[in-house]
């Protein structure tokens, strides 16, 4: 008997746990959790840490990404993921650049910089859901395609002399030492929250995420959804990629290179499914803070790159690697006492 | 659930605590705090540079060196580097930068929180620093390379030069100045200019050519990495070691061999510990009292002083040349 069912049988509880039990045992209360002894050992460790300026300095190791990581959460949830955001980023800041030496202003610039994002998004979107090709391998071409798009514009060369209106997004301050991108993250924190879990579009991702087919049975317009996702992070590829074009004040299609694995780290490290079907954005809002200030405190302490890029990769396995672990502990542990 | 919990709190406490005990020293001391943020982290050329930045501190005396830069050669890794610098409040930053336009905003904000800002090896844009070092400038490779060729041929003869593509700027602009300077160099007859457009075969087969064409050949000027070794393999494959001499612009790591068997006695390209160290002796002095003016001049140690032109960059020094005697200290170096 235990056999058989011992991996495929889950125990029904008699009762759901307490609410508060949920809320202190969830992945999220453990990010926070871990958060806040960063934030304390960073204190203790660098004497630079804690000042205002430099915290909000801070806070731009992550803002950018995490605008990317809201919508790559709502799309690794349905089961697809993006790999060509960074591409995306490249191929909106050349466009970007390109209408500056044509004259055009802020508002034009963004403008044309979310018409791009949305088409790339789009491209992406239909080559999924309309020829039913995995999202692994179509944007691993598509991120070719974008990022090469930009260096037959570029070559070696650069775009600058953006309007200076158009710096705020990166480099503004909205009220003392709070960045117009930290509010942004803010806005799009709460945003993202509302539509993943206060709408039906929100459960509805859930849904194709955990079974496609159920949810095509069940009346869901599963490829129109797909697509609308895939749409969703072409538009906070292109906002980042504002964002970021302002911060530098200049573009070379070299920008944002490697940023799509930072932001799926994000994403899984808030406690995103990779598979799909499960994740929330509270979790990946405090994975990007997490990130940031661990980044941050470790370029205090003048920790080389090399080092931060290995703990982040041990950080990333073992978070998908400890539940399995743990699973694996329990069934051994379960087996044994049978 | 609380098993994983606990294990994750548990390695991150231990990790955290751990690479922050390490650190916990590097934060004291009134030295002056000097960083030296590099391209990548890794790169023999850059570690180099780092000994020499070392020789300078130990010799001023009161400098601590911060070695930085990010992992892979992007300006952003390059940005957070600097505004964690900024963050420490480092008195000085030199930098060579990934992009000489992205890294401008942050360092603009350095320089004004009171941070000295200069650029060396590959430089920032005028606004993003006090000051740019260059390892050499123009008319110093254009005399070198010529140079180079005549000290070998003390009776003179016949040159010729193997060039990159024939647009190429930094070369036609080094040619251009070997030109204005070649008549302090009476006994060398420059015969001829190839183009090996940077390819290896194209550059091989051109100096193939010049040795055809040209039976007196005395010595083959390349000014470019890839032409050189290209044409110092050409004359080893002819048998004329020893007869022809190859020279001009090149790396030691891919130039040892063909020290060693003579077929080149010398070439020349900067030298990166001498280039570090006087980087580091500039940002020292500007961030205690100098200042770089447009016709001024800043003093950088053992190395002399450097004149300030009107874009605020200067010229460390000639090419360092590379020969027999010191070619097997570099050749693992970059």
């Amino acid at each position: 008997m235990s056999e058989i069912n011992q991996y495929t049988a889950r125990d029904i509880p008699e009762r759901l746990s307490s609410p508060f039990k949920r809320v202190v045992s969830s992945w999220e209360a453990l990010l926070l959790l871990v958060a806040i002894l960063i934030f304390f050992i960073n204190t203790q460790a660098t004497p630079y840490f804690l000042d205002w300026w430099n915290l909000s300095d801070a806070t731009f190791n992550f803002t950018e990404k995490a605008f990317i990581a809201f919508a790559m959460a709502l799309l690794v949830i349905s089961g697809e993921i993006d790999l060509s955001v960074a591409a995306i980023i490249a191929l909106v800041s050349t466009a970007m650049g390109f209408a500056v030496q044509l004259g055009y202003d802020t508002p034009a610039l963004v403008a044309i910089a979310l018409v791009v994002g949305l088409a790339c998004g789009a491209i992406n979107g239909l080559l999924v859901t309309g020829l039913g090709l995995p999202s692994i391998v179509v944007t691993i071409g598509t991120m070719s395609l974008f990022r090469g798009i930009s260096y037959i514009i570029l070559g070696d060369q650069s775009y600058k002399d953006y309007p200076e209106s158009f710096l705020f997004f990166g480099q503004g301050y909205v009220w003392s030492t709070v960045t117009f991108e930290l509010l942004l993250f803010v806005i799009f924190a709460i945003v993202y929250y509302v539509l993943l879990h206060r709408t039906n579009f929100g459960r509805a991702v859930y849904v194709i995420g955990n079974n496609p087919t159920a949810a095509v049975f069940s009346g869901l317009r599963v490829e129109r959804i797909k697509f609308l996702l895939f749409l969703l992070t072409g538009i906070m590829s292109a906002i980042a990629a504002i964002c970021l074009t302002s911060r530098l004040g200049s573009t070379r299609p070299s920008i944002g290179l490697g940023l799509e694995l930072e932001i799926i780290t994000m994403v899984v490290l808030g406690g995103v499914n990779i598979l799909g079907g499960s994740g929330t954005i509270p979790g990946v809002a405090l994975a990007a803070i997490v990130m940031g200030m661990l980044i941050f405190g470790f370029g205090l302490l003048n920790v080389p790159g090399i080092v931060m890029s290995i703990f982040i990769g041990l950080l990333l396995i073992g978070v998908i690697a400890l539940p399995k672990i743990a699973s694996n502990l329990k069934n051994y542990y379960l087996e044994r006492k049978a | 659930m609380s098993i994983l919990k606990k294990t994750l709190v548990k390695r991150l406490l231990l990790t955290t605590a751990v690479s922050a005990a390490l650190m916990m020293n590097a934060a004291q001391a009134e030295n002056k705090r000097i960083a030296l943020v590099v391209k990548g982290l890794g790169i023999g050329f850059f570690e180099a540079a780092v000994k020499g930045a070392e020789e300078a501190a130990k010799e001023i005396g009161d400098v601590e060196i911060i070695y930085t830069g990010p992992t892979d050669t992007t300006a952003e890794g390059q940005i957070e580097v600097i505004n964690s610098l900024i963050a420490q409040k480092v008195d000085a930053i030199a930098i060579s930068a990934n992009d000489k336009d992205a890294v401008v905003p942050a360092l603009k904000k350095a320089m004004k929180r009171g941070i000295t800002v200069i650029s060396w090896d590959s430089g920032v844009a005028i606004e993003g620093r006090q000051f740019h070092l260059n390892p050499s400038s123009n008319p110093l490779i254009g005399n070198m390379i010529i140079k180079l060729a005549a000290d070998d041929l003390p009776e003179g003869g016949d040159v010729a030069i193997l060039s990159a593509g024939a647009t190429s700027t930094n070369q036609n602009t080094w040619i251009a100045e070997m030109n204005k300077v070649k008549d302090h160099y009476p006994n060398i007859n420059i015969v001829s200019t190839v183009y090996g457009d940077d390819l290896s075969d194209k550059s091989y087969r051109e100096a193939q050519g010049l040795m055809k064409s040209h039976p007196n050949l005395k010595a083959i000027i390349s000014p470019t990495s890839v032409g050189i070794v290209a044409a110092a393999q050409a004359v080893t494959d002819a048998g004329k070691v020893g007869e022809i001499n190859v020279t001009g612009l090149g790396l030691p790591s891919e130039m040892a061999g063909h020290i060693a068997s003579g077929a080149s006695k010398s070439f020349a390209i900067w030298n990166p510990i001498d280039l570090g160290y006087a980087a580091t002796t500039i940002a020292y002095n500007l961030a205690t009292g100098a200042t770089a003016e447009a016709g001024g001049s800043i003093a950088m140690g053992r190395m002399g002083e450097v004149e300030v032109n009107d874009d605020l960059e200067g010229a460390m020094a000639d090419p360092f040349i590379y020969n027999s005697s010191n070619i097997d200290d570099f050749k693992y170096i970059f």
